[in-house]
């Protein structure tokens, strides 16, 4: 596993305790995991993600993500309606491995209250929390 | 005690080595008012040769086959079973294995259970299928909580010619759910009326059995295409002969979304109920839905070819309370069992064995209409069928328990509208020569 | 002792032999072969409704000794109990006599409907009656039912019990308490049965104590789920005070009895205050897990719960047995008949061969345990060092250093021709090790499993890599398990 000086945290996307990561593109926010989160769950084999047009709120549960021995939930960073999965994962689950901030994206979500967004964590509280 | 190999002077340098003075000593950690007193209240232990009479005296008063005719089938079948699946099972390297958890180790189990799924898939026509549940009750009560599972629906729709005795192990799993099981009647021949089904955007899914308990072979298409006009709703086909899909078109290629059932009849004995073996296969895209283990094809660090555990994390091991089920040991010897049948029996001879399963049941169904016993269901049947038996049958039955014949099962119990009915079964055990002599003894 | 043999060249033993290549069985075969009798008909063909016929599943066709020489070989790759030690935690691989195959294979039993009428069922219904007499007498809890298919089948049962009593009480309650070392089995149970588990953290020195226990129990908490002697290996010594707690409040004490190869003749489980229990009589009483099953798990209940269990029941009148269905408040059937009569029969067989001697086997596991836990302390860590029950539980944390994992040292063992313990379970033990030798392995066998287990700590230190490339001797290395989930391929 990584150390924490080893971790990719990019600066322009935000992050959560759940250690999930929102970007921002106009009203509409793409989220996936950390860096962090998938170093810890080691190779991802599966990700499951709601259906186009569901709405859920900030903290509620809208999928998973499996590795061979363990499954762990992924929780919304903000509320809002899902405009699009990332139906590629699918098949090519390694990609939440291999680029958890590009090709392994997972949802992207109209957002319902910008406020949310603003209140997630930047990177170097995000990093201060992994050091906690 | 031949079990226990400790000699007293092993276990003195054990006892030294540990710093206990005595076994005792090692258990005055449990509090004395958890401990019991004196010894347990057990018979002597036999030797080897006293518990085989013993054995012997309590085996010998079931009527068994061959020595008594039974001709009941109703979920537990006389198939003749090959002496080389009785000795291969006997291999200590089969039957003493764990599950196969450490896979470089487990190599003959996983294959095994491979082939299992794929000859139990092709057999079903569906797409993939577990490594065994416990029965096919318990199977069937597990599809259908399958079937809420992947529709979030809570009501499920069972037909009253599914097994009675399956229909009552679902009525048990459901019991403390807040899910709803609505039961369809049958129709005057003998098949399951769908005509009731209801609004079937409401259910999640709905069970058949072909052939049913009577018997009768079910229009599993008919049922499919109208259980599919609501795109979500379920279709699963239960069965308790396998056996039956060596000649009729399986449930796959006639809409399943779950086939599943009792295997028994693939080389496992009857053994008073069991174990027997609960099979259960779906469509590839329900597969994480399922229940059960899963065997799965990888490569090993040198890139040759085996099998492993996989998808184990819709398991109770990983999940917990959320899994697809708590089943945790299975019937995985019952399986290997039932592989070596399908292997010995191959693609050719099934069809043969299946046709003369439904010859034998025909040429009965004949004798019997000639003694006076109405055939009351119209449908096809496989290789059991039910009669109504004329006055004086139930007697004349227990009269013929003292020349070991069982004749039929009594049905009446199971459904009260049936009083005097009986469902016969004859499978390749037995004779021409048996049968006209059940015939001959139930016409007088 | 034999303790001096830790050189890194101590040659493994034991998985070294003739290996034969075998493919698939539809790899193989040929039109026109069959390897089964099928009888020759002496009725007429009567041909169904072509409507009504496929076209036949797509099997290989093999010969007779095809179908030997595939399934011999296929063995050969398997590790059982009767190749070594299978010191498997919480699995209790003990020797599975063989005589009991002899009694379950009596044509008797093998060979009879389960749907006979009772008076050509008698043999069978006594051995079950007495079976449960005799499972009444080893747990201290009267009333039995022998229908559950497995440990889990059990505990499915226990929790319908659970579920049906407290609505029989006039208020169902919604929650059941799970300690944190239990099996995965306990909360997929109680969940079927609709009960939130409540996770329950053990102790510090690895048990439950009354205190925790009295803070999340109350009055829509149905009970607890139990393993005692406990995943740690350690006895729940808090046992009793524990259920006074629940009891007050109106709850009811599971037992998991997966760990009752510690405990027979040793401790009453009625008289701890366990309600319900469940046994695996492919652990304790012996009968073989045959690669992952059948198993039979037993469900034995107080006097006050006996109306619930399910049905039918056995009956005895006088000198003959029957059937009783009649019992309105019983949960109902858990399978289709009588659950695995075949398993029921070997286990029976074991207990008549062993008799009082079943504590002896409960003492001598033990032993057996804590003379491995004091033989290995000092090279692997031991997180609760006090005596154990049957098993006992090390960690990787000495080896973590030489960046050597628990899985390392599990495929390394099999070079020495042992299987591995189980690991990483329970899971409240990081790198958990957890080794249960069972009463049947003599001390020879147990030193060499010492000797084995101290090289491999050797090996650690000195050959690290030895251990990550291990296993070399069997027939596979490692595999990938990782492929084996992201492209399932469960069908050839």
């Amino acid at each position: 596993m990584k150390e924490i000086n080893e971790l990719n945290l990019p600066e322009d996307v935000k992050y959560t305790d759940d250690h999930e990561w929102a970007k921002l593109d106009g009203d509409v926010a793409t989220i996936g995991i950390s860096d962090y989160a998938q170093d810890q769950l080691g190779d991802i084999v599966f990700v499951e993600l709601p259906e186009t047009g569901s709405t859920f709120d900030k903290g509620e549960e809208f999928g998973s993500v499996e590795s061979v021995k363990a499954v762990s939930e992924l929780y919304m960073p903000l509320g809002g309606e899902i405009v699009e999965i990332n139906a590629e994962l699918e098949d090519a689950p390694e990609q939440v491995n291999s680029a958890p901030y590009g090709g392994g994206w997972m949802v992207k979500i109209k957002i319902a209250d910008m406020a949310e967004f603003e209140a997630l964590m930047d990177k170097s509280a995000y990093l201060a929390s992994l050091e906690g | 005690m031949r079990y226990l190999p400790h000699t007293s002077e092993d276990i003195a340098q054990m006892l030294a080595l540990v710093g206990a003075e005595s076994i005792d000593q090692l258990f005055e950690d449990i509090p004395a008012n958890c401990r019991r007193e004196g010894e347990l209240d057990l018979p002597a232990p036999l030797t080897e040769w006293d518990l085989n009479t013993h054995m012997d005296g309590l085996a010998d008063t079931m009527g068994a086959a061959p020595r008594y005719k039974v001709y009941i089938g109703a979920g537990s079948y006389d198939h003749f079973i090959p002496e080389i699946s009785r000795q291969l099972l006997l291999r200590s390297e089969i039957f003493t294995a764990y599950t196969p958890y450490q896979p470089e180790i487990s190599q003959g189990t996983l294959q095994t259970i491979y082939e299992y799924q794929t000859l139990v898939t092709r057999l079903l026509g569906m797409d993939v299928t577990n490594a065994s549940m416990y029965d096919g009750a318990s199977a069937l009560a597990e599809a259908l909580l399958m079937s809420i599972r992947v529709t979030k629906r809570k009501k499920v729709v069972v037909s009253k010619a599914i097994h009675p005795l399956y229909r009552q192990v679902v009525a048990t799993y459901f019991a403390p759910t807040d899910f709803e099981v609505v039961e369809l009647p049958f129709g005057a021949d003998g098949r399951t009326d769908l005509s009731a089904v209801g609004d079937l955007s409401e259910i999640a899914g709905v069970a058949v059995q072909s052939p049913n308990f009577f018997g009768c072979i079910e229009d599993l298409k008919q049922i499919g295409e109208t259980i599919h006009s609501d795109k979500k709703t379920l279709f699963v086909v239960g069965f308790s002969e396998p056996l039956a899909y060596g000649l009729l078109k399986n449930p796959g290629s006639q809409g399943a979304d779950i086939a599943c059932g009792e295997g028994q009849s693939f080389g496992i004995p009857r053994s008073f109920g069991g174990p027997g073996l609960g099979m259960f296969s779906a469509k590839q895209k329900y597969v994480r839905n399922m229940p059960g283990r899963l065997v799965g094809k990888t490569v090993d660090v040198d890139g040759k070819s085996g099998f492993v555990l996989t998808l184990s994390t819709r398991e109770q091991h990983i999940r917990r309370e959320r899994a697809t089920s708590n089943i945790c040991s299975n019937q995985g010897l019952c399986a290997t069992a039932s592989v070596m049948y399908m292997a010995a029996l191959g693609g050719t001879c099934v069809r043969g064995l299946a046709q003369l399963n439904h010859d034998k049941a025909e040429y009965l169904k004949a004798g019997l209409k000639g003694a006076g016993f109405e055939v009351p269901f119209a449908a096809a049947s496989f290789n059991e069928f039910v009669v109504k038996a004329p006055a004086g049958f139930a007697a004349r039955r227990d009269a013929l328990l003292e020349k070991r014949i069982v004749a039929g099962l009594p049905i009446a119990s199971y459904y009260p509208e049936l009083a005097d009915h009986y469902l016969f079964c004859a499978t390749e055990t037995a004779s021409k020569s048996d049968m006209d002599l059940l015939v001959k003894e139930v016409s007088a | 002792m034999s303790h001096t043999s830790s050189e890194t060249t101590w040659m493994p033993t034991g998985t070294t032999g003739l290996i034969f290549n075998e493919p698939l069985l539809w790899e193989q075969g040929a039109e026109g072969r069959c390897g089964m009798s099928v009888p020759e008909s002496d009725v007429l063909m009567s041909p169904l409704d072509s409507e009504l016929v496929g076209d036949g599943p797509d099997w290989p066709n093999l010969s007779e000794l095809d179908v030997v020489r595939h399934f011999t070989r296929l063995s050969q790759w398997n590790f059982g109990v009767d190749s070594n030690m299978y010191p498997l935690g919480s699995c209790t691989m003990k020797y599975n006599p063989k005589i009991n195959e002899r009694q379950a294979a009596l044509p008797g039993f093998a060979g009879s409907h389960p749907l006979l009428p009772e008076s050509l069922s008698q043999g069978a219904l006594k051995l079950l009656y007495d079976l449960e007499r005799y499972l009444a007498e080893v747990t201290g809890l009267p009333a039995i039912s022998l229908q559950p298919a497995a440990g889990s089948h059990g505990e499915l049962t226990g929790m319908l019990i659970f579920a049906a009593y407290h609505k029989a009480q006039g208020k169902p309650r919604h929650k059941v308490l799970i300690p944190d070392t239990a099996h995965g089995t306990n909360p997929a149970s109680a969940a079927l049965c609709g009960f939130k588990s409540i996770p329950l953290a053990s102790g510090e020195d690895g048990i439950l104590t009354p205190e925790m226990v009295d803070e999340l129990m109350d009055e829509d908490t149905a009970g607890i789920m139990i393993t005692n002697p406990n995943t740690l290996g350690l006895f729940e010594n808090n046992i009793k005070e524990v259920a006074e707690v629940i009891h007050a409040k109106g709850g009811l004490i599971y037992g998991d009895g997966a760990n009752m190869n510690a405990v027979m003749g040793i401790v009453n489980m009625a008289d701890v205050g366990v309600d319900v229990l469940h046994l695996n009589l492919h652990k304790t009483f012996s009968t073989p897990h045959g690669g992952g099953g059948p198993g039979a798990g037993p469900v034995c209940v107080t006097e006050a719960l006996r109306p619930f269990l399910p049905v039918p029941r056995v009956v005895k009148e006088g000198d003959t047995y029957r059937w009783d269905e009649d019992y309105p408040q019983s949960v109902g059937k858990v399978h289709a008949f009588y659950g695995n009569f075949g398993v029921l029969v070997r286990a029976y067989s074991y207990v008549l061969s062993m008799g009082p001697f079943l504590k002896k086997a409960s003492q001598l596991a033990v032993l057996n345990a804590n003379y491995i836990k004091e033989s290995l302390k000092e090279v692997f860590h031991l997180p609760f060092d006090r005596v154990c029950m049957h098993e006992c539980v090390f960690t990787d944390k000495y080896q973590e250093q030489h960046k050597v994992a628990t899985l390392d040292m599990a495929k390394r063992l099999m070079d020495y021709g042992f299987h591995p313990p189980t690991v990483y379970f329970p899971l409240v033990v990081h790198g958990a090790i957890m080794i249960e030798p069972t009463e049947s392995e003599n001390k020879e066998t147990l030193d060499r499993f010492i000797a084995a287990m101290r090289a491999i700590a050797e090996e650690a230190r000195e050959h690290p890599d030895l251990l990550h490339q291990a296993p070399r001797n069997p027939k596979l290395g490692r595999l990938d398990e990782t492929l084996a989930a992201r492209k399932p391929c469960l069908c050839g």
